[in-house]
């Protein structure tokens, strides 16, 4: 009788797992997505339609080791989902042979409304973005061509390429386009803020509703809705570290643009510290107390942080309160632990 | 007399048929075959890759020449009579790389005709700097052939590469005394930048103009001079700048770069 029950459970047990898969695999897969409240994409999707197959050898190839020199950094090291992609906890996040960098690994989030990417905006097309931590002496430190040679000798990723691509033929461009599918998918606009923009039945709180009029009048500028950031390069007064990163200038030459970095976007805020390009703030507290009595007149500082000859942004404590009440309305748990998203 | 005389026939004669065949006999409607051939050199000597030493006009040493690489597009030919042919963009893109033969001379399909002068660019043009990923194939993919021509952390193309060592190198940590020349930047896709795209124009009337007809390969033989990028427009001393990149230095450099060029002679 036990020996029967038990038997009755695990073909139960079977029959819901075979389920649970069959529910995953027939989940439909839309493509990318345009959130109401966004403006349109500037990614050129007419070069790169994302697919099925695409989006998932593009995830499969972010969270490869074989993309490094020795196979031990993956994209995926430095840019953790549940942090929206960022190094939770690292100034400067360690690559191959634990070598570090000069700047904070930013977010992978929104991509598809981004003109230039990196701190310095760099780069001017999504596609080529992967290119630059792969030779990057402390990030991965290999030549694409030897990634490309490592995938072409694997077993399984010339079918995959086959199933996004149409051939088994691994090429440079099929393997930027997917990583690229990868990448503009990673959309989040689920937010509280989100819902109580597009009248889906949130509402904010007092505090988080004062927060929201005080971030319209003294940070909007720059960290502009609904992207919170207007995808410029600024130099926010921080002190010139030691190391004398000039940020922008190092892309133009031009010298207005010295220690000018860019915008980085506010959304999911709480999970992406440290704060700033080289990740010298490890709270929004800090950060905040930056803003209010901290800010510098370098060389370049942005005038809106200079206004009526005084340096930084009025903030009293009650204000920062209600401000970090309105930032944590634009955390997406949802985005942070999609499982689409996840190494699989 | 009659020696004079028949001389004065037989030169006349061999005016008439060198007028016959550069003129009349080219039918402009068929394409035949020219190349251009970028001879490296130093100076007064061939270009040894590693071995040979070599001296700046300004005396500096260069003790060794490691990597010589640059890229050249762009090319159009015009004939005597002023007409232009501008080769299509699609196969219009090079990259000279020294120590491999291979690549030293590009060749072309051509209107058939005598050529009086050739232009090209060093380095790649602003349009295929920002092209989408997918069409830069061959000497433009930056996945393959041009992956060591690229800053991957400054979208472009590197023009121009020229690696090697010398005493007058400051010594610095681990670096030896190397020097190291890699010239780009194509004046930015989202905000201006420097600009070192440079034109050379060569006259080819000099040391013979190509006579391209179909049937043989003609060849333009240019003498490509290395240490000439020190000196021109610009005096370049290795001591004070060994390692150019993405600097605003660049442009001095860039500016000698049209020096380097001559026409040697045609291969008819």
């Amino acid at each position: 009788m036990k020996f029967t029950r038990n038997i009755a459970l695990i073909v139960l047990l079977f029959g819901i797992s075979i389920y649970a898969c069959k529910k995953e695999l027939s989940e439909p897969f839309l493509g990318f997505q345009q959130p109401s409240n966004f403006p349109q994409p500037t990614y050129h999707f007419e070069s790169n339609t994302v697919t099925k197959a695409g989006f998932e050898l593009g995830r499969k190839l972010f969270y490869d080791p074989l993309l490094s020199h020795n196979n031990t950094i993956s994209c995926g090291n430095c840019h953790i989902q549940t942090s929206a992609f960022v190094h939770p906890g690292h100034s400067v996040s360690h690559g191959i042979y634990d070598r570090l960098g000069k700047r904070n690994s930013p977010p992978i989030m929104n991509l598809a409304w981004s003109t230039t990417f990196m701190w310095d905006g760099g780069i001017f097309d999504l596609d080529l973005q992967p290119l630059a931590p792969i030779a990057n002496h402390v990030e991965m430190d290999d030549t694409i061509t030897n990634v490309l040679a490592k995938l072409r000798h694997t077993t399984t990723y010339p079918t995959l390429f086959q199933k996004a691509f149409g051939s088994t033929e691994i090429t440079g461009t099929k393997f930027l386009k997917a990583l690229a599918q990868f990448m503009v998918m990673c959309v989040s606009s689920h937010s509280k803020y989100d819902s109580v923009m597009r009248n889906e039945g949130a509402h904010f709180s007092e505090s988080e509703q004062i927060g929201y009029s005080l971030f319209q009048q003294k940070c909007n500028s720059c960290h502009k809705e609904p992207l919170f950031t207007d995808l410029s390069f600024r130099n926010n007064g921080l002190p010139v570290s030691g190391l004398n990163d000039e940020g922008r200038f190092s892309v133009t030459l031009d010298s207005s643009d010295r220690y000018k970095f860019k915008v980085p976007s506010l959304r999911n805020i709480l999970f992406t510290a440290p704060y700033m390009h080289d990740g010298r703030y490890y709270d929004l507290d800090g950060v905040l107390d930056y803003y209010s009595n901290n800010v510098q007149n370098t060389l370049n500082l942005d005038p809106l942080l200079k206004e009526n000859g005084k340096l930084g942004i009025s903030l009293t404590s009650a204000d920062k309160l209600n401000l970090l009440a309105f930032l944590k309305t634009l955390s997406d748990r949802s985005f942070l632990l999609d499982k689409k998203f996840s190494e699989q | 007399m009659q020696r004079i005389f028949i001389s004065f026939i037989a030169a006349s004669l061999l005016f008439v048929s060198c007028k016959k065949d550069s003129v009349s006999s080219y039918n402009s409607n068929v394409k035949a075959d020219l190349s251009v051939e970028f001879d490296n050199i130093a100076g007064s000597q061939d270009l040894q890759l590693n071995t040979g030493k070599y001296k700046t006009t300004n005396g500096d040493s260069i003790t060794s020449i490691t990597k010589l690489k640059y890229f050249v597009s762009n090319f159009s030919f015009t004939k005597v009579d002023g007409t232009v042919y501008t080769i299509p963009q699609d196969s219009s893109y090079f990259l000279i790389v020294e120590g491999d033969s291979s690549t030293y001379e590009p060749s072309f399909k051509v209107p058939e005709g005598e050529y009086k002068s050739v232009s090209f660019v060093l380095g790649v043009d602003s349009v295929r700097n920002t092209l989408d990923a997918s069409k830069r194939t061959g000497a433009l993919d930056v996945t393959g052939e041009a992956s060591d021509m690229y800053w991957t952390w400054n979208s472009g193309y590197i023009f121009y590469k020229l690696e090697g060592n010398s005493p007058q190198v400051p010594s610095m940590g681990g670096m030896g005394n190397s020097f190291m020349y890699h010239i780009g930047l194509f004046g930015g896709k989202t905000t201006p930048t420097i600009n070192n795209i440079k034109t050379i124009s060569l006259d080819l009337t000099a040391r013979g103009t190509p006579k391209v007809k179909s049937g043989k390969d003609t060849n333009i033989h240019l003498m490509v001079d290395v240490l000439k990028m020190f000196s021109g427009t610009n005096t370049v001393s290795i001591a004070a700048h060994s390692m150019v990149m993405t600097d605003a230095y660049s442009a001095s450099i860039a500016a000698n770069f049209s020096g380097m060029f001559r026409h040697e002679h045609t291969e008819n």
